[in-house]
């Protein structure tokens, strides 16, 4: 939590000078370069305005922590290829399907994971599994390649949720095949781990029949934009000079310092606000997401 | 010499300069105001491919009930309002333009569920597995409709809080004085329930 004050210090400090043009003489354009020439004398000021914003900044931060908690603390975690929160699959089944989710992803990348809840928090399957899905982030992230099987019992309702790149092979239409055909007629006599067993099956020889399909379509997806930058002379030059002057100069030093932190600081601090999940049993999510593609049903 | 060093210094003045004027959050406006233009893109995408799909439903419901001409009218008009309003990512902050899109499509989600409930009376319709297909994808496009909904409702919110909070807030009234709240989804209870499909 110690990077909150520096990082809040040094805005606030642009912020006013800039936020404030009329305490500043007037037609100065581009306000905010009285704080970089910033001298001592205003760094009293700085550090009163500083103190403010630090106990500010620490009480959203701990709002915002609690918040966070509370919102993760609905959903389970993601402790390997099969969460069986409900408890409904037994040993054996387990160790017969994992190997096939393994086999899938060592083989075609694809992601695929079971879950079952003992509770939808009163909200409909849909919407849930989406959630689910984009908080465990299954599947590569710039293939999307993951999909979720997800069960729960109690509300007897069943979702397999598509990531964005297999939108194409795994299409809705399949999706409700497999939980009409495979899925749902086994849970309607009770038998969970079979039903499951043999969904998973369906699911894994529909994804792996036809392999140029999902070879080439994540790429299609826009959100993959992999634009390699040109190996630039500019950024070299630009590199080069930074250290001469860092060299030549120390008062550039000091600001390059304050600056470079900054920015290091604030970058780290909006990191740990993103998805946090632990990586228990050493499987985690590659950073994929869904958009609601693929098909629920009930029995 | 000693004027080349003044000039790098002030040349490396300036690129500092816009790297810790970004850290102050300068890009967040224009970042998060592309974000939510793109997944706007994203809802239009998906009613588009729900209206995409209704002339094949249409078409196979039409095979096995031609004595419901009045709903199957009423689906293929409400397709043919709501497919011409389209809403340009530069609309976006316009309430009355997001309304009338609203409300086409909205028209469009009730004859298409009063199609649906309609051919719950044909049992040989409902074993046709053209239609079964249509039905899943339909189904789909209205859960994808749903969940691109809620990812700009999203997003909008970001950035109308980002115009209105600190240190946005500065930027909003300096630098991007042009930006505009956008029109969040007046989320309305018709819309929020798809129709129901039924097996």
């Amino acid at each position: 939590m110690t990077f909150v004050p520096w990082s809040f210090e040094a805005c606030s400090a642009h912020s006013r000078a800039r936020g404030n043009p009329g305490q500043q003489s007037a037609g100065v354009r581009g306000p905010w370069v009285p704080a970089f020439a910033g001298t001592s004398g205003d760094e009293e000021r700085f550090n009163l305005v500083g103190t403010c914003f630090r106990r500010f900044a620490l009480a959203i931060a701990a709002l915002l922590c609690t918040a966070i908690f509370s919102l993760a603390a609905n959903l389970p975690a993601l402790t390997g290829r099969i969460v069986d929160q409900a408890n409904v699959i037994p040993a054996e089944t387990r160790s017969a399907i994992e190997p096939k989710l393994s086999e899938l992803e060592a083989k075609s990348g694809i992601q695929l994971v079971v879950a079952t809840v003992s509770s939808l928090d009163g909200q409909e399957v849909e919407p849930y599994a989406n959630e689910l899905f984009r908080t465990w982030k299954l599947g590569e992230k710039t293939k999307n390649n993951g999909v979720l099987l997800l069960v729960a019992p109690n509300e007897r309702r069943v979702r397999i949720e598509v990531g964005y790149g297999l939108e194409g092979t795994l299409t809705d239409a399949l999706t409700k095949v497999i939980i009409q055909n495979a899925i749902a007629p086994r849970f309607k006599t009770g038998d969970f781990s079979g039903g499951i067993a043999r969904g998973v099956d369906d699911i894994i020889t529909v994804l792996t029949t036809d392999a140029s399909e999902w070879q080439k379509r994540p790429s299609l997806r826009l959100d993959s934009h992999e634009t390699r930058d040109p190996v630039s002379w500019l950024l070299v030059a630009g590199l080069i000079a930074l250290v001469t002057l860092l060299i030549v100069s120390p008062g550039f030093r000091w600001f390059f310092l304050n600056v470079v932190l900054n920015i290091l600081l604030n970058s780290g601090g909006s990191r740990g606000g993103g998805g946090s999940f632990s990586s228990g049993g050493g499987f985690s999510g590659g950073g994929g997401s869904s958009g609601g593609a693929g098909a629920s049903g009930s029995w | 010499m000693s004027r080349f060093a003044s000039r790098m210094r002030v040349t490396v003045a300036v690129v500092l300069l816009g790297l810790s004027v970004s850290a102050c959050g300068y890009n967040n406006i224009p970042t998060l105001e592309e974000q939510a233009k793109a997944k706007w893109a994203d809802v239009q995408n998906n009613y588009q491919r729900r209206a995409d799909l209704i002339p094949n439903l249409v078409a196979t419901v039409q095979g096995y009930a031609k004595q419901e001409k009045d709903v199957l009218t009423a689906v293929i008009e409400a397709r043919a309002k709501a497919t011409q309003i389209k809403i340009d990512a530069s609309q976006l902050t316009d309430p009355d333009k997001l309304k009338q899109f609203q409300d086409a499509q909205n028209q469009l989600s009730g004859s298409l569920g009063r199609l649906l409930a309609v051919s719950e009376n044909y049992p040989d319709l409902k074993s046709n597995q053209n239609f079964l297909a249509l039905q899943s994808q339909l189904e789909g496009t209205e859960n994808r409709i749903a969940t691109a909904r809620r990812d700009y409702i999203e997003s909008v919110r970001a950035y109308n809080t980002e115009l209105k909070t600190f240190p946005g807030v500065l930027w909003a009234s300096t630098a991007f004085r042009s930006n505009k709240p956008m029109v969040e989804f007046a989320a309305n209870e018709g819309a929020q329930t798809p129709p129901a499909v039924k097996f």
